[in-house]
């Protein structure tokens, strides 16, 4: 049973927008490109650090824990980063529902499928087997 | 799913009003600026193989890393380790304008185009001198 609705539609909808939620995505957007910043400055310099370096170097660097934290922290922060963003690039380009359903969802799995692969190796390197 | 689907009937087959595109303004630097972060914001984002082909390479082992190591350090890898590398500054000093923007700041005619300046005249150069430090601390071309 729906129960009766008391709030007028105009109530319902203000300030939610296309997406219906809000400027929660905005401002999530915001967030992560502040924490990006910094992120990104420590990916720098890790990659530079690791230029050359032989591959038990590299693993003995990337498992070490406070580079490890750094990596996981830039892969969840960016990949919820461009999860966003490619969902705004697909809502102003993709109208056709089809089309755009299916990229939307594209982007999902694409995201998951990357930040889980990274966050997989950044464990293994850090606690072995 | 039902909302996508209504999008697409409701109001179709009747031409609805339409806002100005992009045809119709001056080019200008910040206008370009724009376009082209989110063009580096959408090849960072395939730029993410990069990273994680990487560390899957890493944890896979000895053989899986020389094999990425190989091919980033082929000439077509360097190629696309370099846009990498620009598009990877570029959107982030991108988003440090728009950051600034957010602010309500630099809204200013003359503002504007010195933060789009600032943006392509800095990311090319941190790139340049990434890419240096970078041959200094590899010793030289693979």
């Amino acid at each position: 049973m729906r129960e009766p609705e008391l709030r007028t539609p105009m109530r319902r909808v203000r300030g939610l927008g296309a997406a219906h939620s809000g400027t929660q995505t905005f401002w999530r957007q915001r967030v992560t490109s502040v924490a990006g910043i910094p992120l990104t400055i420590a990916l720098l310099i890790i990659v530079v650090a690791l230029l050359g370096r032989s591959h038990a170097a590299v693993v003995q660097i990337l498992g070490s824990p406070l580079v490890a934290i750094i990596m996981l922290l830039f892969i969840i922060n960016m990949t919820y980063h461009m999860w966003i963003g490619m969902q705004e690039i697909i809502v102003d380009y993709v109208h056709e529902g089809k089309w755009k359903l299916l990229s939307l969802m594209a982007n999902t799995f694409f995201v998951f499928a990357i930040s889980l692969a990274s966050v997989y190796a950044i464990l293994k390197l850090s606690f072995g087997v | 799913m039902a909302e996508l689907e209504a999008g697409t009937t409701i109001g179709a087959g009747r031409a609805r009003p339409l806002s100005p595109h992009l045809q119709v303004y001056r080019l200008t630097l910040s206008f370009l600026m724009s376009g082209f972060h989110r063009v580096s914001g959408a090849a960072l984002y395939f730029g993410m193989l990069l990273i994680a082909w990487w560390l899957v390479a890493a944890a896979t082992g000895p053989n899986a890393y020389a094999n990425f190591e190989w091919l980033i350090g082929s000439w077509i890898g360097q190629l696309v380790l370099l846009g990498y590398t620009w598009a990877l500054l570029h959107h982030a000093l991108g988003g440090v304008r728009h950051l600034i923007w957010d602010t309500i700041h630099g809204f200013e005619p003359a503002e504007r185009e010195l933060l789009a300046l600032a943006t392509i005249v800095g990311s090319v150069s941190l790139t340049l001198v990434l890419w240096v430090v970078g041959y200094l601390v590899m010793g030289g071309p693979r």
